[in-house]
């Protein structure tokens, strides 16, 4: 059943050095600078980071969708399953979005057509790219009691539906074709917190049964845990640290990471106050010269502000860009007090 | 196939299900239409007049009663024999405006249908595209918008003759840009929703996306302006008709019937007081039905 198994290609999906742009009248706004993610087939990767952080301009670019004008994709390569995507035509593109690469979008309430049936949306996705032969629409109603809608719904307009389940007919939408690649944009910032973990439950059950790679775009270090196997943490178009979720989250080397993790409640001590990490986001049309956190960043020494950091791994999986660290002290980790 | 029954119960679902029966969009539509006293009076109206239309030469013959003279009968007032009295010619005036609705109406409607088609495919594809596209074509409406609607249609005709086909363009230009002012606007708030990125997103090709998720979303003001341009073109073509330009005599359209009572206004109020009624009925009706319609298609004020 599982064309993704034989895949030639060692990653399902291989950005390196990634530059999008807003380009508008006031100036350029540099959203994506030099973004490097992988996903190994069947693997989910956690993308983490503040709002305009450039994670959604960074899922949005592996599908070609960022909106034009003003976005430009200035440099670096995609690579899917081992072809370039910024290479296609739009022609070309339009076979891949939807069959080889899906995307499950932020507000279930808002991405899916008032005006038709359910089952009519997710058959139009079938329909597209002729998968399963003949009938989208069976299919359709298959695909519903996957994700645990009675198939008679199908005929339902978005609008007879709650959240939830309008966000597993979107999900059912993005699986229908069993693609390759799954990205989902904050799938469960618009839900409430038990129907969260339903969905990410689901999805973390159909994505094994397909197969599927998954980009998990978030702000929420507990979807994280719950989901990814390994993590980038992004901060101002960048990944800063990267690695495995018990190199992140138990060697946390970045003092953004730590940041992150600091916002969290604690409960084990319900006393701590939470420290939140102070200051905002640099404006992206006017990036810091040094390294992008050091405004916020209570580390920050005079080499910060003057040059960017470089890439250190701590083991192979494992790297951070920031200037605590060098060949010797990351493999102790931890040079952050926790 | 694997089902994964994420807690929810299937008993329940299968309860709410009977409970509200499934609907479809138009049936929710026709729903919430039935609610609105006032529409459904300018439904029924309208309905009202569209039969009359089409049966007007069961219920007259147009030789011998339409536009037969009897001058003998002329300038009678109402009577049982004829209703709304006789004019100037002799001719039954309820004759005359019955079969002037064929006129009224089917001018009207082809009007509108002609400019729904053409402003709206201008307009959709403006609104979607954007840029240099939508520039040039809003600036040709802008050029056609400077232009009042009634001027325009008697320079048209007066250049190009005076017949119904003639009309039915004339007036049709003059609305192809409210047409497509509303489609592009509501198709430009369309284009930005997450849907239709949603659409882009599964690999559905421009033209799909504006037949199948832009237009129907874009709908609901061009039906309301179709049926309040229908009203609009009516009175429109009264008014050429009055001036002599629309349709031609002895045919009965409800403006040549205004027109011809003119004279006698002060004796025979009559004459022109019944068609000039007839057309603010239908006017009314079709005002009635747009504003219910509107609110009957927005599903925010559910």
């Amino acid at each position: 059943m599982n064309e993704n198994m034989n895949n030639t290609n060692e990653f399902a999906l291989d950005m390196s050095d990634l530059v999008v742009e807003y380009r508008t009248e006031d100036g350029i706004v540099q959203a994506v600078n030099g973004l490097d993610l992988q996903i190994e087939h069947g693997s989910t990767l956690g993308l983490v980071g503040e709002t305009g952080a450039g994670k959604t301009t960074a899922g949005l670019s592996i599908l070609k969708l960022v909106p034009s004008p003003p976005g430009v994709i200035v440099r670096g390569s995609i690579l899917l399953d081992g072809e370039d995507v910024l290479k296609k035509t739009e022609k070309e593109m339009e076979k891949i979005r939807g069959k080889r690469v899906s995307m499950i979008f932020q507000d279930p309430m808002t991405s899916l057509n008032p005006v038709m049936t359910v089952e009519d949306q997710i058959a139009e996705v079938i329909e597209i790219h002729n998968e399963g032969g003949g009938k989208p629409l069976e299919k359709a109603r298959e695909m519903l009691e996957m994700v645990g809608i009675p198939g008679e719904r199908g005929r339902e307009y978005p609008h007879q539906f709650s959240g939830g389940m309008k966000q597993r007919v979107v999900i059912a939408m993005a699986l229908a074709c069993n693609p390759m690649l799954l990205i989902a944009d904050e799938p469960t910032t618009a839900l409430d917190v038990t129907i969260q973990a339903q969905v990410l439950e689901m999805m973390r059950k159909l994505k094994e049964v397909q197969n599927t790679s998954m980009l998990m775009i978030t702000h929420d270090l507990g979807v994280v845990a719950e989901t990814c196997d390994k993590v980038s943490v992004i901060y101002a178009g960048r990944v800063v640290e990267h690695g495995t979720l018990e190199d992140v989250f138990e060697n946390t080397l970045h003092p953004y990471t730590e940041g992150l993790f600091n916002s969290l409640p604690n409960l084990d001590d319900r006393k701590a106050k939470l420290k939140p990490i102070k200051g905002l986001m640099p404006d992206p049309s006017n990036l810091p010269a040094g390294c992008v956190f050091c405004p916020r960043c209570n580390y920050a020494c005079e080499i910060c502000a003057e040059e960017k950091p470089k890439r250190l791994y701590r083991n192979a999986t494992h790297y951070v860009e920031c200037h605590l660290y060098n060949e010797k002290n990351i493999l102790e980790g931890g040079v952050i007090g926790k | 196939m694997i089902t994964l029954n994420a807690n929810t119960p299937a008993r329940d679902t299968a309860d709410i299900t009977k409970k509200y029966k499934k609907k479809s969009q138009s049936a929710e539509v026709w729903h919430r239409l039935r609610r609105n006293k006032a529409a459904m009076l300018g439904l029924v109206v309208a309905i009202l007049l569209i039969l009359m239309a089409i049966f007007s030469s069961t219920l007259y013959d147009y030789e011998t009663q339409v536009i037969n003279q009897d001058i003998p009968n002329r300038l009678q007032p109402p009577s049982w024999e004829h209703p709304f009295g006789t004019d100037e010619s002799g001719r039954d005036i309820l004759a005359r405006i019955v079969y002037g609705s064929r006129f009224s109406l089917s001018i009207g409607f082809s009007t509108v249908v002609f400019a729904l088609i053409v402003g709206g495919t201008l307009g959709a594809l403006a609104g979607y595209y954007g840029g240099m596209l939508d520039n040039i074509l809003m600036r040709i409406m802008d050029i056609f918008l400077a232009i009042p609607g009634t001027l325009f249609a008697i320079t048209l005709v007066a250049a190009l003759g005076q017949n119904t086909i003639n009309l039915i363009i004339a007036l049709a230009i003059s609305s192809v840009p409210g047409f497509a002012r509303i489609l592009r606007s509501s198709v430009l708030s369309v284009r930005e929703v997450e849907y239709v990125e949603a659409a882009r997103a599964i690999g559905a090709t421009d033209a799909r996306i504006i037949m199948q998720h832009v237009i129907p979303n874009s709908l609901a003001p061009v039906i309301v302006q179709s049926t309040l341009n229908v009203a609009t073109v009516i009175l429109t073509i009264a008014g050429l008709s009055f001036l002599g330009l629309g349709v031609r005599p002895p045919q009965p359209e409800w403006g040549a019937l205004l027109s011809s009572g003119r004279q006698y206004l002060r004796d025979y109020g009559y004459i022109t007081m019944f068609p000039g009624l007839a057309i603010m009925t239908t006017i009314l009706a079709l005002n009635l039905l747009g504003d219910g319609l509107r609110d009957a298609l927005d599903p925010r004020l559910k």
